[in-house]
């Protein structure tokens, strides 16, 4: 069944977009991830104007995210203080970022950049989560099933002032290396228009050392936040959210984040993260051949005066 | 005009410049986007309208155009630096039009000569304009022929030779299908009728494609309502969200 997007101005077929948005909506869900970094791209690839797919994608994360926090709140496993002492440092982040960003858009260079941002992150994310899983199925393997060595960080995030108690996490630690992840998060989120969890995730779980059940939904929770102050921004400069667009998407989205959310239960963490993991190297594998093969068309055309 | 009917009394021709006249028929002048638009395709017919008798020395030939909105876009080039493939050169095309199609009666260049193209902007090469390609690019050409490339692989811009019908030198006819990608604005569809390769009639009508109903009103309040258009998206997104989440609950409870 074809449709028609006003906004987009192509013609696509509804039920490839429903599944497209079910697809994504697991992924959300198992994970904790937007699935901005894998939605876009195919978005993209189904011919929706980027500036559009972009601008929509925002909006479909706060759904599909909406969806899967809410199955995390009955069972407990967001940490909100966590979550709004990440967001003062998110919004920091992605102000900082869209000047970041035009600045290279005034450079000319802005695509190949987000790019080779989204190769550089998404490969050593994936490389580093996957040897760690790797690692631990390992070990407890090997100990016959004992669980990992609860504090893996006691350097200097432990020694920093303006300590919190974090009960959902079970944490005791500064705020400041929170607000920092939150910033740096914020500019990447900025520059490759994504929510963020991909790198949000690894970061509670590696630097602030939070466990990762409590991980996937504060970083949902963190993740509503940013998207939908997001999609009102690109509403309001852009005109760019395509509403008939979104509601396809996340109609397959929320059904697919709680199923996603379901299977997150069942699994064991560190079979969640090497999937993750898994998936994160494909995706930057993909890109990066973007990249370096010769292209099948050289030229591309773009609306004058924008990127 | 002044200057067409100057070089026919210069020389003197036997007929006037507009002794054959077009009347027009359009199977639609309106082509509405509705949610379930899927691209359209528009059937122009008409007759030749003359008072003195049909000249058999030169065959009358037709050319049928129909041209979308333009719009200055921007192309880019990729070049491998560095092992990678970046953009590197670009040019901007000031015209190109978002839809074009052309239908003859005959191999284009038999029912047109370069001149009469130049004057009338008729082949796709002439209808898309470019000026002042900076210094750095040597070969601007290469960009519009990309341009052409692009659309004409997305049926955007046809070149339909041999597509239209004549009979007994009067009632023409010929069918343009636009795809499902269509700007929104005034297609211009414009006929030509041509003796020798020089234009001898011109008639142009107007084909309006319009967003209507949920489109319209969507695409309305994106631009004039941003805010709310926003927090109507939102809500909806939560409202989606939250929906999902309470039925997926209910369907495990029971």
């Amino acid at each position: 069944m074809q449709i028609y997007l006003p906004i987009a101005e192509v013609s696509v077929n509804a039920f490839l977009l429903l599944g497209l948005g079910g697809m994504v909506g697991v992924l959300s869900g198992m994970f904790g991830v937007g699935g901005g970094f894998l939605m876009t791209p195919l978005l993209f690839f189904i011919g929706i104007p980027p500036a559009v797919a972009v601008a929509t994608e925002a909006n479909q994360i706060v759904a599909s995210s909406f969806s899967g926090v809410l199955a995390h709140f009955r069972r407990r496993t967001v940490d909100f203080k966590m979550g709004f002492i990440l967001q003062i440092g998110g919004l920091i982040g992605a102000a900082l970022g869209v000047v970041v960003f035009n600045y290279l858009k005034a450079l000319g260079q802005v695509d190949l950049l987000v790019t080779l941002c989204y190769v550089v992150f998404l490969g050593v994310v994936g490389v580093l989560m996957f040897i760690e899983s790797l690692n631990a199925i390992r070990k407890a393997r090997k100990a016959g099933g004992s669980p990992p060595p609860k504090r893996r960080q006691r350097g200097w995030v432990h020694a920093l002032p303006f300590k919190m108690r974090f009960r959902t996490s079970g944490l005791y630690i500064s705020v400041i290396p929170p607000i920092i992840v939150g910033i740096c998060v914020g500019i990447l989120a900025a520059i490759m228009g994504v929510g963020g969890g991909f790198i949000m995730v690894p970061a509670m779980i590696y630097i602030l050392g939070m466990p990762t059940k409590v991980v996937v939904g504060t970083s949902l929770f963190q993740i509503i936040l940013v998207t939908a102050f997001t999609t009102m921004l690109h509403a309001t400069t852009n005109y760019t959210v395509d509403i008939v667009l979104a509601v396809l998407l996340l109609v397959g989205g929320v059904i697919g984040a709680q199923i996603g959310t379901r299977i997150g239960v069942k699994m064991k963490a560190e079979q969640l993260r090497i999937l993750l993991a898994l998936m994160v190297i494909v995706v930057c594998l993909k890109l990066a051949t973007d990249l370096l093969f010769t292209p099948s068309e050289l030229y591309s055309l773009g609306a004058a005066g924008g990127h | 005009m002044m200057k067409r009917i100057l070089t026919a009394v210069f020389l003197m021709l036997p007929l006037p410049a507009m002794a054959e006249e077009v009347v027009l028929g359009l199977s639609k002048n309106q082509v509405a986007i509705t949610t379930s638009f899927d691209g359209s395709d528009i059937l122009v017919f008409g007759a030749v309208k003359r008072e003195t008798p049909i000249n058999t020395e030169e065959p009358l030939e037709v050319i049928i155009s129909i041209e979308g909105p333009s719009e200055p876009i921007v192309v880019r080039r990729k070049e491998n630096r560095f092992g990678i493939w970046v953009n590197t050169d670009s040019l901007e095309v000031d015209r190109a039009p978002s839809f074009y199609a052309i239908a003859t009666t005959a191999p284009f260049h038999e029912v047109l000569s370069d001149v009469e193209d130049l004057r009338h902007h008729v082949s796709i090469d002439r209808a898309i304009r470019s000026v002042g390609a900076p210094q750095n690019i040597s070969d601007a050409e290469a960009f519009t022929d990309a341009v052409i490339r692009i659309r004409e692989g997305k049926g955007l811009y046809q070149l339909l030779e041999g597509q239209v019908a004549l009979d007994q030198q009067t009632l023409f006819r010929t069918r343009i299908d636009m795809p499902a990608d269509l700007t929104e604005g005034n297609y211009i569809t414009r006929i030509l009728l041509t003796r020798n390769g020089v234009v001898v009639s011109k008639y142009e009508a107007v084909v309006d494609v319009r967003k209507v109903g949920l489109e319209r009103f969507l695409f309305n309040m994106s631009r004039e309502q941003p805010f709310w258009y926003g927090i109507m998206s939102l809500i909806i997104a939560i409202a989606a969200g939250w929906g999902a989440s309470a039925a997926f609950s209910m369907l495990r409870n029971n």
